[in-house]
């Protein structure tokens, strides 16, 4: 269908946007770059409001650890500035153009906070959610708002943030963003564990992340993700690797890789790999690399208690044919790449098995457009909670205007 | 402060609502006696008293689920109250509403060290969590510094800090399942020993919520293994603007220490007398400094630190060569409440976020409004996350003195939000600040907070009167307002 687009240039402009939408009955489609459009439940909506236009960073003070842009601001702007001062968003937001489809750094910071995305450090840092402090947004009835504040501690009113961060544009529409931010590690360490099974590694990243050696990052990639990896200090070892990263002062890293090599002897061989090498092993467990291809398989993001992630990967491959998976979150976050075809079928054999795994919940995240549409795309809540999820829709958005349908029928 | 007209109906029929009550919790669980429910009658707020209608303490989810739906279904309000440590009056009870407190609810049900997570009841304090886990070196991080009597549950519904969340985060951050009880006596589940959920994030609203969306029956936190070491560094500085800048240049420089406090000098000078902690007397401001992980980590951020405060012209420097001396850097500042207790019949304690920036203007307009209202404040500061808790001065007894400290208080908050801050940092709203609520936030923005309230409790019954000065009745709220039938924006660019 032909669709609309109109790209605003300012919070005034959105607000008649959203109140012609709702005098017209005529939903909109949120977005920034729409580098995340293949994410999330597939809808036909005619007219999409592209917010790509509100776009800069409106106040940044390093010392006070708090970023404020518009929200299209591209992330790499965002990178770029941050950089510059010796900081980072400390949840490593994810590139996830490569898995889904689209150029390469594509994104903005809204669309980020929309989708709730984090990485590696998760474990660590938190997601999105954890580290946006406020926003300014314009509700579904054509009314600005702001919610939640600039500084690091807030505890004032209802946290909006939260319920607006991983809502995908369905209950208001961001247009300037306030995040926390922190001061980027100076230096890191990844110890590679060579040859581990599944479920040696997540006993492995149990191991480490018990100890006390403030360990960012445990990932594994069975011998099938690690050859596939583009990094070539894991691609190189011809087995599955573990990897266990550490950051901060050069000191200090170099002390505690030590310290790990010799707690984690015992999974098997260990290497340990420099800064240069660990940034790209983290980005392509970061950004899902290692699954990307073969482009037509639908990928599956499971999220469950980091010990049960390879039973849950065991029960796949009882009932599958071939099952393609990486681990990030030490074991709690299992990438899935599983066949293409009956995605309904499968979608019921994943989500068994998480529930089987104590429960979490499963996420097709790339599948083409009609599978997204018919397959439920997100976990299906409880009824209680479903209506609850509803609830929320009614008293946002009652007449359903804002990207309705992106997470689920009548959300 | 003014609460909501009591509903006299409701009081008729308190004879009903017992009977009622003790058919869903027999025996002492439910509580009626005047001199017992006193023991009800305030929070950690206590200039402030008020009997309940009824006391419940129910045992098990199935009776909160119950209380709940017999008081939905009959029209009866609900207060749920934890540990009644709340400073903002977050568990004030109600002349026409239940309390419903979570005493009985005291057991941890499940620790796993594999997964890092404590599935505890909501009634457990902050500190059993830390204390069922530090055999095997691990710990809860949020540390508020009621944590040897506030409830864990009380944490969730406050959004609890402590010295430790600018590295460790507050309890939203370290917060992984909640069983609650939905208004309507529905029981649910969010979250568990996972990371993040699939659809919207219920548990982060839940979370710092003052108790308005239901009843915390069961929670799942995540434990850290506890750092291998820790140090502290005291500094003494001539002025606030000096300190302030050595706040500055030490996250400046990329350190975000474990912990980062500072103390203005009436706050000093009462903790030194109380507990003699050794604190220098000649100094403007006072920071603490504590560093934790890695011991090859901390020696090497100690030494800079030290470098940083010399540079801002420290006057005072000391670095905690064990953990007695440690801990002794921290006594005064830890007793800085009951110190300043010790000098003033009563004092109010405010809780305001600012950007740290702004500290020697704060602080200076702060004094300004000292000599204004006649009453002494001192003031500490977690200065890492510029959360300041200025303390005022004051003697109930004195007739109009509780009027002028909490006239002083709001003007201090207001302040706050003026220079770009917030008006409460980790305390919660409660009815302490509830009428403040409009400096922060516009009609609009409240709005769009309580559609929230409007899609867990629409009949607005569960601790009513609290975080809001109005609540809109969500039919109104809910109504569509459209502004008819114009055609958009010529001036919007369109492709």
């Amino acid at each position: 269908m032909t669709t609309d687009i109109v790209t605003p240039e300012n919070a005034d402009q959105v607000r008649d946007m959203v109140a012609w939408a709702v005098d017209s009955q005529a939903p909109l489609n949120v977005q920034g770059h729409g580098s995340k459009a293949g994410l999330g439940r597939a809808v036909n909506i005619g007219t999409t409001l592209d917010l790509s236009r509100l776009s800069g960073i409106t106040e940044y003070s390093a010392p006070e650890l708090v970023l404020t842009a518009q929200a299209g601001t591209p992330m790499t702007d965002i990178h770029a500035a941050l950089a510059d001062a010796g900081q980072h968003l400390a949840f490593e937001p994810p590139d996830l153009t490569g898995l889904l489809g689209g150029d390469p750094g594509r994104g903005t910071l809204g669309g980020l906070v929309a989708t709730n995305l984090a990485g590696p450090r998760r474990v660590q840092v938190g997601a999105a959610r954890d580290h946006f402090l406020g926003c300014q947004a314009v509700g579904a009835r054509g009314e600005i708002f702001k919610a939640g504040g600039k500084v690091v501690k807030n505890v004032t009113g209802f946290d909006l943030c939260k319920l607006l961060a991983g809502s995908y544009g369905t209950l208001a529409v961001m247009t300037e963003l306030t995040l926390k931010v922190l001061p980027a590690p100076e230096d890191t360490r990844t110890v590679l564990v060579l040859g581990a099974s599944d479920a040696d590694a997540a006993r492995c990243m149990s191991r480490a992340l018990t100890s006390s050696h403030e360990v960012s990052g445990a990932a594994h990639m069975p011998a099938a993700a690690a050859s596939a990896c583009e990094a070539e200090a894991v691609s190189s070892r011809g087995t599955s690797v573990t990897l266990i990263r550490v950051e901060g002062p050069g000191p200090s890293v170099e002390y505690r890789a030590k310290a790990l090599c010799r707690e984690l002897a015992d999974f098997g061989e260990t290497v340990e790999v420099g800064s240069g090498e660990s940034r790209l092993a983290w980005a392509a467990v970061r950004d899902v690399q290692p699954l990307t291809e073969p482009l037509d398989r639908p990928v599956w993001r499971v999220s469950v208690a980091p010990t049960e992630g390879p039973g849950v990967v065991d029960a796949l491959r009882r009932q599958s044919g071939s099952v393609d998976c990486l681990y990030d979150w030490g074991g709690g976050l299992v990438w899935l790449s599983l066949e293409n075809g009956d995605v309904a079928g499968q979608a019921e054999r994943v989500r068994n098995a998480v529930a089987h795994a104590g429960g979490g919940h499963a996420t097709l995240v790339r599948a083409a457009a009609d599978v997204r549409a018919a397959v439920p795309v997100f976990h299906p809540q409880p009824e209680p909670l479903a209506a609850l999820s509803r609830r929320l829709k009614d008293n946002f958005d009652p007449a359903r205007v804002l990207n309705p349908g992106r997470m689920a029928e009548g959300l | 402060m003014k609460m909501p007209a009591p509903d006299q109906g409701t009081i008729a029929r308190r004879s009903e609502i017992v009977e009622a009550l003790r058919r869903i919790v027999p025996g002492e669980g439910v509580i009626v006696d005047e001199d017992e429910l006193q023991a009800y009658e305030c929070d950690g707020l206590t200039a402030y008293k008020q009997l309940p209608l009824v006391v419940v303490l129910p045992e098990t989810t199935e009776q909160v689920s119950r209380v709940m739906r017999w008081c939905h279904e009959n029209n009866v309000k609900i207060v749920p109250r934890g540990a009644g440590t709340s400073l903002s009056g977050g568990s004030f009870p109600l002349a026409d509403a239940v309390t419903i407190g979570l005493g009985k609810f005291n057991k941890i049900l499940d620790v796993d060290f594999d997964n890092r997570t404590v599935v505890a009841q909501p009634g457990v304090t902050n500190l059993a969590i830390t204390s069922a886990v530090a055999h095997e070196g691990f710990y809860y991080a949020p540390d508020p510094s009621s944590q040897i009597a506030c409830s864990i549950g009380g944490n969730v519904a406050e959004n609890a800090g402590g010295v430790h969340c600018l590295k460790y985060g507050l309890t939203t951050n370290n917060l992984l399942g909640l069983e609650m009880v939905l208004p309507d006596g529905e029981v649910v589940r969010l979250g568990g020993k996972h990371l993040d959920s699939g659809g919207y994030d219920l548990m982060g609203i839940v979370t710092g919520s003052e108790g308005m969306l239901g009843v915390i029956t069961e929670l799942t936190v995540r434990i850290l293994k506890s750092p291998e070491t820790a140090k502290a560094v005291l500094m003494g500085f001539p002025s606030n603007e000096q300190a302030g800048d050595c706040v500055a240049d030490i996250i400046g420089n990329g350190i975000i220490p474990a912990g980062l406090e500072m103390m203005d000098k009436p706050a000093i000078r009462a903790a030194e007398d109380f507990v003699h902690a050794n604190y220098p007397l000649d100094v403007e401001a006072l920071l603490i400094c504590e560093l934790d992980g890695p011991a090859a980590e901390v020696e090497h951020l100690i030494e800079r630190v030290e470098q940083i405060a010399k540079d801002n012209g420290a006057t005072e420097l000391r670095i905690s060569r064990d953990d007695a001396e440690r801990a002794t850097f921290w006594a005064g500042r830890k007793a800085a409440f009951p110190a300043v207790g010790r000098i003033s019949p009563d004092y109010l304690c405010m809780d305001g976020t600012i950007p740290r920036k702004a500290l020697p203007e704060v602080l200076r307009r702060m004094r300004e409004m000292s000599d204004k209202y006649g009453l002494r404040v001192a003031n500490v500061f977690h200065a890492g996350d510029g959360n300041l808790h200025p303390l005022i001065l004051f003697d109930a007894n004195q007739p109009d003195e509780l009027e002028k400290a909490e006239a002083f208080g709001a003007d201090i908050l207001t302040m706050c939000v003026e220079v770009g801050g917030v008006l409460t940092g980790e305390h919660g709203v409660g009815i302490e600040k509830r009428d403040l609520m409009p400096v922060m936030f516009g009609e609009d923005d409240i709005k769009q907070q309580q559609r929230i309230k409007c899609a867990f409790d629409p009949d607005h019954l569960v601790n009513p009167g609290k975080v809001y000065p109005t609540l809109h009745r969500c039919a109104e709220l809910g109504k569509l307002h459209v502004t008819g039938g114009r055609l958009p924006f010529p001036d919007i660019p369109r492709f």
